[in-house]
């Protein structure tokens, strides 16, 4: 049981990853991950039952990815679109390029050799899929932080963090995101390409709620692993991928009927992000509390009202001065 | 309007005269209406940010624009040294890159050679604005533009940042763009002093007729 939740969460892992790119690097919430999860699925079967190697095959998922990125990035800066609406916009226009692309809802493989396959039939299934998951994951993980050590990964880095200090540091900035776009829908359609080669076929439902598993996925890899470096911060990602999956199993062994797996992540994507907003308020709590014992005050009143302003900044309030002006307005009062 | 090559040019006016939108038209954060704009004889009246910056550095009003607040000291230092090649595929860090930022950011006396690999967030913002203007002028700009870069500070940080400015500014020779507010930093700083009132430029005076110049001159201006 252990041991599939980790397998799974390694084949979920490129997903966390891409959601992790947009949502944490380029702080964009990119709803295309519903659609291009299912588009790497769809085109890597779709090229497998043509006669495409698993490899070829999950190449070319995770290449259409990049192509579904491309056009939520083209929307977003050059047409200026809200990125929210760019990603439902790609995101919905995919529901129908999917359908094309496989011809129905859903496709399943006959018997066609998947990624699995290459390694030994002795071993069982579910080291099968750690094995593949790990490899995959580990050369995403490897070939990103080789991507964050140039001056590109640097680039990419301000540009999310910073975009008018970035443009006056001579980065074209449009060209920025729309690469930030590409690699993380890349990223999410190879795991949607994983995803199906497990499971035996593509589905044309296969997105729906993706993003939710995706974020709540970065929040839980954050509660564990967190810091500056983009090793630990990757890691953080595959580790959040995996106890996700942990979380639902364990879920689904207390009598959570499959009907409501949507709604269970969706709960569990709350829980995980008023989690830490309640440790920060209480540790402020704490500090404060103590701070006033030491210089001798004994003023209720006063704690509260520092706590309240203090635990102001919460998990979702990104990096950049906008993200954060709207989440300390909301949390302010 | 021409800016002569070791220029340093104090830009006042009232609220809403115009001084921002001069500045950030030059930027090209502002599209220009009408008329040209040469850069060090690039023209680039319909260039973008990221274009011009390669002739043009900018000092922001607010001390949180200027620095990418999740990047380090180093890692901001290393985007602003170049205004090329943000594309490139090679490692930015280099060797000897530690050695020279330690030793620009020692000319700061602020402590911050030892904090090198300290994300930017955690400085204050009078040290943030300090190393906003240091990267300003890494790149060896044709043109700096200082966008009241002191407004938001403390008063005495705002001396330093301004004496560091005059330091920089000279020692380097570069011809500056500045906004400002405070009517005294712009009668004891530069060569030259611009009034904008109204969109337009209504007063324009250099050297000995700008050192004469009197601050209740200005006021009376102003107040016409």
């Amino acid at each position: 049981m252990l041991m599939t939740s980790l397998g799974q969460g390694l084949l979920w892992a490129p997903l966390v990853i891409g959601v992790f790119l947009t949502f944490r690097i380029l702080d964009i919430p990119d709803l295309t991950t519903e659609g291009s999860f299912p588009l790497g699925a769809a085109v890597t079967i779709s090229a497998m039952l043509a006669g495409a190697s698993a490899i070829t095959a999950s190449l070319l998922g995770f290449l259409t990815g990049c192509v579904a990125g491309w056009v939520t990035g083209v929307l977003d800066t050059k047409l200026h679109m809200p990125s929210l609406l760019a990603g439902i916009l790609t995101m919905t226009g995919l529901y129908s390029v999917n359908l094309h692309i496989m011809g129905k809802a859903n496709i399943p493989l006959l018997n066609q050799k998947v990624l699995t396959a290459f390694l030994p039939a002795t071993w069982s299934v579910t080291w099968q899929t750690i094995v593949v998951g790990g490899l995959v994951t580990g050369v995403v993980v490897i070939l990103l932080i080789l991507l964050f050590q140039t001056r590109l990964g640097l680039s990419l880095m301000a540009t999310g963090n910073n975009p008018q200090m970035s443009a006056a540091n001579g980065i074209a900035t449009d060209r920025m995101v729309i690469i930030g776009y590409m690699v993380s829908n890349g990223c999410i359609a190879l795991s949607g390409a994983l995803i199906a080669q497990s499971n035996g076929y593509a589905d044309i439902g296969m997105g729906i709620g993706t993003i939710v598993i995706g974020l709540a996925s970065v929040l839980v890899g954050e509660i564990f692993l967190r810091g500056q470096r983009m090793g630990v911060r990757l890691l953080g990602m595959v580790l959040g991928a995996i106890i996700y999956r942990y979380l639902l199993t364990l879920a689904m062994g207390l009598g959570f009927p499959v009907n409501d797996l949507k709604l269970l992540s969706a709960v569990i994507l709350v829980i995980v992000i008023c989690l830490p907003l309640l440790q920060t308020k209480y540790r402020t709590h704490q500090q404060v509390t103590r701070y006033l014992n030491q210089i001798g005050v004994d003023q209720n009143a006063t704690t509260s009202r520092v706590t309240s302003q203090s635990s102001a900044k919460g998990l979702l309030s990104g990096n950049s001065q906008r993200t954060s002006r709207v989440k300390g307005r909301e949390f302010d009062d | 309007m021409t800016i002569d090559p070791g220029d340093f040019i104090a830009v006042i006016g009232n609220n809403g005269a115009g001084k921002s939108t001069l500045l950030n038209t030059i930027a090209g954060t502002l599209p220009a209406d009408a008329g040209h704009l040469t850069l060090a004889g690039h023209p680039v009246t319909k260039r973008s940010v990221a274009y011009r910056s390669h002739w043009l550095s900018r000092v922001f009003q607010d001390p949180k624009l200027g620095t990418a607040g999740e990047l380090s000291v180093a890692q901001n230092l290393t985007l602003a040294a170049s205004h090329t090649g943000s594309l490139s595929l090679r490692r930015y860090r280099r060797r000897g890159q530690t050695e020279r930022y330690r030793k620009l950011l020692a000319t700061l006396e602020m402590g911050l050679e030892d904090r090198l690999n300290v994300q930017v967030k955690y400085f204050s913002g009078g040290q943030r604005q300090a190393l906003s203007l240091l990267m300003a002028t890494l790149s060896q700009p044709d043109l700096l533009l200082l966008d009241e870069h002191t407004a938001a500070l403390d008063p005495k940080t705002s001396r330093e940042v301004m004496d560091l400015t005059q330091r920089i500014v000279t020692t380097h020779r570069l011809t500056t763009l500045m906004i400002t507010h405070k009517l005294s930093d712009a009668l004891r700083y530069g060569n030259r002093l611009l009034m904008v009132q109204d969109g337009q430029i209504k007063l324009d005076v250099r050297g000995a007729a700008k050192a004469a110049l009197r601050q209740d001159q200005i006021l009376q201006l102003f107040a016409e």
